[in-house]
């Protein structure tokens, strides 16, 4: 049973969507403030965040930030506006999906599940991903412990970053697209926005590349997407 | 021609047509001046000089007078002229049909003359002689009776007198005439150009800021010098701009103000729909077990609010292209594969004859590509009749996606309307089918995509065989949206 905290202001908004997930079997803890949201996930008792991005207080792009910085607990934002500067802010804080108010309390349900899914519980490519360790230069990705690390030292990835990692490197040298990445990693649809996978690649970078201007292991294909490697 | 034209309008301008008339003026002036004393002059000199020669003649027939005795010998008429001849006149005497000896002169006296002179009367004229201009005197020398009487001797004199000096004085004075001309006309020129600069200068400096004005620098204001008319021109296109400036500037506040005012509307509006959302899903799934009206009523509420939320994404979609700051995200894609996901994902893809030919790759934004088309195939099946059908043409930079229905097609006075925001063709038309904004939303968009300048486009028609056309231009290759905004 999934346990999703909610940090969302409105209280109508806050009551509806907490109604409607409850209803579709998970435990919602509902909260008004960033603050009130922040002691809950050092509770540790969540499994995803849900957030609006427009709160009193602190705003929701510093709640981001700092849940990032506690661990890989996943971020869904809650943007009330489709303003691309908030969503690209939101991203580059560290979340790892979006969703436009309204929102159809069905589109976010998929999200949390395909979020859940990328947090490493569970093994969606049964048989798909080769057990053991994998060396790529300095770079080891054990698929089956789903640990990555650099040089002997361990990478703290968060979990899309992770699975963005391990979908690229399964076929080191050939070019996905973000639509590709798009519906492997986050499971969108057709038209998902893009941006995700330019945010995840830049976060990714600042983790293993030596030089995230110059990269290594994620390269950008003008006009085709990303490929890993070739080192 | 445009050349031709340019150089006749320059010819009949104001510095042109100021020059000439200054020009016109110096000439009349001048020539009437200088000719009008040139000749006065001329005739007073002439007058003078004949007066004094035949003065002098007269004179020097004293000193020959009273005659010995008539009728002379030839020597006597011989030293008579050599007598009466001087430096500027050489004298002929004739004395019935004797004449003076040894006189180089010709016989430039004509028999009028002569026969003047034969009557006892002083004759003169003023001929060219071999290109020089000479005075021709003649007279008759009298003879006193003693009762007081005289009577003609029968001796003629003739003189033939050079006006040569006196032909140098008219010379000068004609040169004198022409240089004086030619001086004023230059100051007429000189003038005509100097009023010209003063009364262009404010002219043209009135046309380049009627221009700026015209582009649209409602700033433009002119320095006003002096009091003349001018000034008073200028002080005028002040007042009007400074209206202008003023009524324009409060247009844009309200405009802006109102379109603000639709933006805030409609972002306010979500956080109520944002909730209303949230539990449309329950009231469809409880709806059945709802006794009677309170049943119908649950799935009214939540299809209404799925319509307002539709109208509100596209408010705000709109108010953005209002504002300016709709952007592109731009990746590459496959036209045909997004068109086909674009039609499975509305259950279309059963319904529509798509001709999609495969490997056009397109740099654009998916989600707006996927709006238009979106919004073109539902309109298709809302207002027109099945089949519908879509075809997509690749050319070089462009390709094209046309929507063709056949239904009974767009009135032609439904045509320049079919992209206005709430433009209801047909007036039994509901809003619950679409929001009403649909089209314009696919135009705006299509529009933001633009390539070397020029922007996408949406255009409607109908088909020869009847039936409605939708046809959208697009990019290849957009280029990145660095200003946004169509408006």
């Amino acid at each position: 049973m999934p346990r999703v905290l909610l940090i969302e202001d409105h209280q109508t908004v806050r009551d509806g969507l907490q109604l409607a997930l409850t209803r579709q079997g998970h435990t919602v803890d509902a909260v008004a403030t960033g603050e009130q949201g922040l002691v809950r996930v050092h509770e540790g008792a969540s499994d995803v965040v849900v957030l609006d991005l427009m709160l009193p207080g602190i705003d929701g792009f510093e709640v981001c930030r700092r849940i990032r910085a506690l661990g890989d607990l996943p971020i869904i934002m809650l943007t009330a506006r489709n303003d691309d500067m908030d969503v690209v802010a939101g991203l580059e804080a560290g979340a790892d999906d979006y969703v436009v108010k309204p929102v159809q309390p069905r589109v976010l349900e998929a999200r949390i599940r395909a979020v859940l899914r990328r947090t490493g519980g569970e093994t969606r490519r049964a048989g798909g991903a080769p057990a053991g360790v994998e060396q790529h230069g300095a770079l080891t990705i054990d698929r089956a412990a789903l640990v990555v690390g650099k040089g002997g030292m361990p990478v703290g990835l968060a979990p899309t970053e992770l699975r963005l990692l391990l979908e690229l490197s399964r076929t080191p040298g050939r070019v996905l697209s973000r639509q590709q990445l798009l519906e492997a990693v986050w499971e969108h649809g057709y038209l998902g926005d893009s941006r995700l996978v330019d945010a995840c690649v830049q976060r990714l970078r600042a983790k293993i590349e030596d030089d995230s201007s110059a990269p290594v292991f994620v390269q950008t294909v003008r006009g085709f997407g990303y490929r890993f490697g070739p080192l | 021609m445009k050349r031709w034209r340019w150089a006749v309008g320059r010819a009949s301008g104001l510095r042109v047509r100021l020059l000439l008339a200054f020009t016109l003026l110096g000439l009349t002036t001048t020539a009437v001046v200088a000719s009008g004393s040139y000749f006065q002059a001329r005739r007073v000199i002439l007058q003078q000089a004949q007066d004094a020669a035949v003065v002098s003649l007269t004179d020097q027939l004293s000193k020959v007078y009273p005659l010995r005795r008539l009728p002379p010998t030839q020597d006597e008429l011989d030293s008579m002229a050599a007598i009466l001849s001087d430096r500027d006149s050489s004298v002929v005497l004739h004395y019935h049909g004797m004449r003076t000896r040894g006189s180089q002169l010709p016989e430039p006296f004509t028999p009028e003359l002569r026969e003047v002179v034969r009557g006892g009367k002083v004759a003169w004229q003023r001929v060219s002689l071999k290109g020089q201009p000479v005075l021709l005197i003649g007279t008759q020398l009298m003879i006193d009776e003693p009762d007081g009487t005289s009577r003609p001797s029968g001796l003629e004199v003739y003189a033939v007198h050079s006006l040569i000096p006196e032909k140098q004085s008219i010379d000068q004075l004609a040169t004198l005439a022409w240089m004086t001309g030619g001086l004023s006309l230059g100051l007429a020129v000189l003038l005509a150009l100097l009023a010209a600069a003063g009364v262009l200068r404010p002219v043209r400096e009135l046309g380049r800021a009627a221009h700026r004005l015209g582009q649209g620098d409602l700033r433009t204001r002119l320095v006003v010098r002096g009091t003349d008319e001018l000034a008073d021109v200028a002080r005028t296109f002040n007042n009007t701009a400074q209206t202008l400036e003023r009524q324009v500037g409060e247009l844009r506040r309200m405009e802006s103000d109102a379109r603000r005012f639709v933006a805030d509307v409609s972002h306010e509006l979500r956080t109520p729909l944002a909730a209303m959302t949230a539990v449309t899903d329950v009231l469809d799934e409880e709806a059945d077990g709802l006794p009677g009206d309170a049943g119908r009523a649950a799935r009214l509420v939540s299809q209404e609010t799925q319509n307002l939320v539709r109208l509100v994404d596209d408010l705000i979609e709109v108010s953005r292209f209002d504002s300016g700051t709709a952007r592109l995200a731009l990746d590459d894609v496959d036209v045909a594969a997004a068109v086909t996901a674009t039609l499975r994902v509305r259950g279309w893809a059963d319904q529509v004859r798509a001709e999609l030919p495969p490997d056009v790759m397109a740099r654009l934004d998916p989600r707006r590509l996927d709006v238009i088309v979106a919004n073109l195939v539902g309109n298709a099946f809302r207002h027109g009749a099945v089949p519908v059908s879509l075809r997509l043409h690749a050319e070089p930079d462009w390709f094209t996606i046309e929507v063709t229905d056949q239904g009974p097609g767009l009135e032609p006075e439904v045509l320049p309307h079919v992209f206005e925001r709430f433009y209801k063709a047909d007036t039994a038309r509901t809003r619950s089918e679409g929001s009403g904004l649909g089209l314009a939303v696919a135009w705006e968009n299509a529009r933001l995509h633009r390539y070397a300048g020029q922007p996408g486009s949406l255009v409607a028609g109908n088909a020869p065989a009847g039936g409605a056309v939708f046809r959208l231009r697009l990019p290849r290759v957009a280029d990145p949206a660095g200003d946004g905004g169509v408006r």
